[in-house]
């Protein structure tokens, strides 16, 4: 560690683990409710569950961002955090108010929980992702202030490169679009108009921002390539990235009682989308063919090529298939939907806070560069695990939504939701199985950490 | 890539772009804020409307269905359902009030949430207004 106030990273890291394995837990239990329809009814019904899983994903990326930018920002800006005791703080706030919101969401009805914070008093609950109750909402807003200030703080009495730049406009467009999701309307198609801003700017905006400053800076300390190349693929990555996303929020205004010009702005800009993904590739290959050095940490070389190769399918190719107006007319709100929805959030922004783990954890634990090889090992298989079985919930998604849309929307004598649901149950059996691989290789993961010691002096 | 194609020259392509593309973003917001009217069905919105989408929200209906194509996928889209019941609040209310509440065996089944005819009413209401939208045709047949 070049930087001791670089350790306040580690809390972060360790959280995020932690949560993840929650939210597999209750990903498993939702693929179950899927099959079997009263498992755990009426104590946790399937829209509680869901909650605790798409929440816990949220908040677990947002600990690896938060830590990923308090490990680089002292590397890149060449001087100590603004305020390592502020971190600490924050990181003690956010876990309270996430766990107590989790509790919340498993102890009592939701409705409940709406009335017990208050959400009368400015109603911002109940819609998908932005389920918390509004005082945790604000508390996310000012954990994220509170970061924005210690890491821009620390800028500016630094270096200031482009990774570190990009990673603070990432951040701040994190938090400012987040501001959106205090506007609920009672007009349902402005409300849906602006919940993507914060969903989609997030996912398809300004988080691209913070996984491409993640990636350059995992690329540069791993390959020992020129500074200059890496920042200028940055630049050109992400400026494809939101020359494409920015428009191409239009690719969720087709059907919502918005304007049919969307129809042709979303289909063209959101088909570009997947450039930017594609040239992460270039760039990974690129700068690892390039490298001046053999770094000893290859789990963590694994998950940094990984994540742009997984992200090009997920977001890239999973999401262009159903972009174009006349496609998403059929696949709109299907099973092909949440097949792009885990493989891009898998392998666009679960590998890239793995990859910043797997590269800066041994070094936060004061290791010289890398876990022994027999953790890495582990290590490896626990990635190559969690991939493949991803893959495989995705195909099965996949083909339970080519079979949804068939029989429920296109052909002659379409049937009802229920009953397409049974039909095609023998593919959710199967991602269930897959489900259950994944957890397999995330208790592997978690069980790398302990596997032995330290890498011998870096060769 | 190239040499003379240098950092400085990407880094500028990044700020113009992105300004330029969020401005004309905000534009087209401009204009489809306009003419929302047409379509979205806001002289239809009352008080009762209002109560419903709460309803809607503090019960959380979104964590299992679709509304306009949007939410979880695990039960029906709603955004027609006063369509698939027959242009009927009555056929909607009752099926909410008879949930079982401890559902039905091996199968999915919706939570009983208990609530009051007015906050039924509501709900209905709310439905209604929904399904009157002007969602370019979407979803392609009754069943959502
Ligand atoms: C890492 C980037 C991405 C992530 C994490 C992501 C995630 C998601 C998620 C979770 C949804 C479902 C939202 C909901 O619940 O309603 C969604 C919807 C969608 N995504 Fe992505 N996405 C990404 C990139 C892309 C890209 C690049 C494209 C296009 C090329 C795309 C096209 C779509 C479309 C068309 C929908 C709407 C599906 C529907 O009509 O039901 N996504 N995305
Ligand atoms: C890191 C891995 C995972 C990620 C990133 C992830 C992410 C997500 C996201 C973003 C959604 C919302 C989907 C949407 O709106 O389209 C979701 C829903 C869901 N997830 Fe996962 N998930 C993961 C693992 C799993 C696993 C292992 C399972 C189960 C076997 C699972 C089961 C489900 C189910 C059943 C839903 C609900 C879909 C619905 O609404 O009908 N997930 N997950
Ligand atoms: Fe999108």
């Amino acid at each position: 560690m070049q930087y001791k106030s670089q350790a306040v990273a580690k809390p972060y890291f360790i959280a995020a683990i932690g949560l993840f394995i929650g939210q597999i837990l209750f990903g498993v239990i939702l693929g179950l409710q899927y099959v079997v329809g009263d498992f755990l009814f009426p104590e946790i019904p399937f829209n509680v569950a869901r909650m605790v899983h798409t929440n816990l994903l949220i908040v677990w990326l947002l600990f690896g961002f938060m830590g990923a930018a308090y490990y680089m920002v002292p590397e890149e800006t060449e001087t100590e955090l603004y305020s390592p005791k502020l971190a600490i703080i924050l990181f003690w706030v956010f876990l309270v108010a996430g766990a107590l919101t989790i509790i919340g969401y498993l102890s009592v009805p939701y409705a409940t929980l709406a009335q017990m914070t208050g959400n009368d008093l400015l109603p911002t609950m109940g819609r998908e992702f932005l389920e918390q109750p509004t005082i945790t909402k604000v508390g996310i807003v000012i954990v994220a202030l509170g970061l924005l200030f210690n890491i821009s703080m620390t800028a500016l009495k630094g270096r200031k490169t482009a990774i570190i730049m990009v990673m603070i406009i990432g951040l701040w467009g994190l938090a400012i679009f987040f501001l959106f999701a205090f506007y609920n309307p009672v007009n349902l198609v402005l409300d849906k108009y602006f919940w993507w801003w914060v969903v989609h700017l997030w996912v398809e905006g300004v988080w691209e921002l913070i996984l491409g400053s993640i990636l350059a800076f995992v690329l540069i300390k791993m390959t020992g390539v020129d500074r200059e190349i890496i920042e200028k693929w940055l630049y050109v990555i992400i400026a494809m990235a939101l020359i494409s996303g920015i428009i191409g929020t239009g690719h969720h205004y087709f059907w919502i009682g918005t304007p049919d010009y969307w129809q042709w702005w979303g289909s063209l800009f959101s088909a570009i989308e997947p450039i930017p993904f594609f040239m992460m590739v270039i760039f990974a290959f690129n700068m690892v063919n390039k490298r001046k050095r053999d770094h000893p940490n290859k789990a963590a070389m694994l998950w940094a090529i990984g994540t742009p190769v997984m992200a090009f399918l997920g977001a890239g190719v999973w999401g262009f298939m159903h972009t174009l107006a006349p496609v998403n007319y059929f696949t709109h709100g299907s099973q092909i939907t949440a097949a792009h929805g885990h493989m891009a959030f898998y392998g666009a922004y679960v590998m890239v806070v793995l990859a910043i783990i797997s590269y800066a954890m041994p070094i936060l634990r004061g290791r010289a560069a890398a876990n022994s090889k027999k953790s890495q090992v582990v290590e490896m298989w626990s990635f190559w695990l969690m991939t493949v079985s991803m893959v495989f919930i995705t195909l099965f998604l996949t083909g339970a939504g080519i079979l949804q849309v068939w029989l429920q929307r296109i052909s002659e004598a379409p049937m009802s939701f229920m009953v397409v649901q049974d039909k095609i149950a023998i593919f959710y059996w199967m991602r269930e199985v897959a489900g259950i691989i994944f957890l397999l290789g995330l208790i592997l993961y978690v069980i790398s950490f302990f596997v032995g010691g330290e890498e011998e002096a870096s060769s | 890539m190239r040499e003379n194609f240098t950092k400085s020259m990407a880094r500028n392509i990044f700020y113009g772009g992105t300004v330029f593309f969020f401005l004309f973003f905000i534009g087209l917001t401009f204009d489809t804020i306009s003419v929302l009217p047409e379509t979205d069905n806001r002289h239809n919105i009352t008080g009762k409307v209002a109560l419903g989408k709460k309803v809607w929200e503090v019960n959380n209906c979104i964590g299992c269905h679709t509304l306009l194509g949007e939410g979880a996928y695990f039960a029906p889209e709603l955004g027609n359902v006063y369509k698939r019941f027959g242009h009927s609040k009555d056929a909607i209310i009752a099926f909410i009030k008879s949930r079982p509440v401890e559902g039905i065996k091996g199968r999915r089944s919706m939570p009983q949430f208990n609530l009051s005819d007015k906050e039924l009413d509501a709900i209905a209401e709310f439905l209604k207004y929904t399904s009157e939208i002007d969602a370019a045709n979407w979803p392609p047949n009754i069943q959502g």
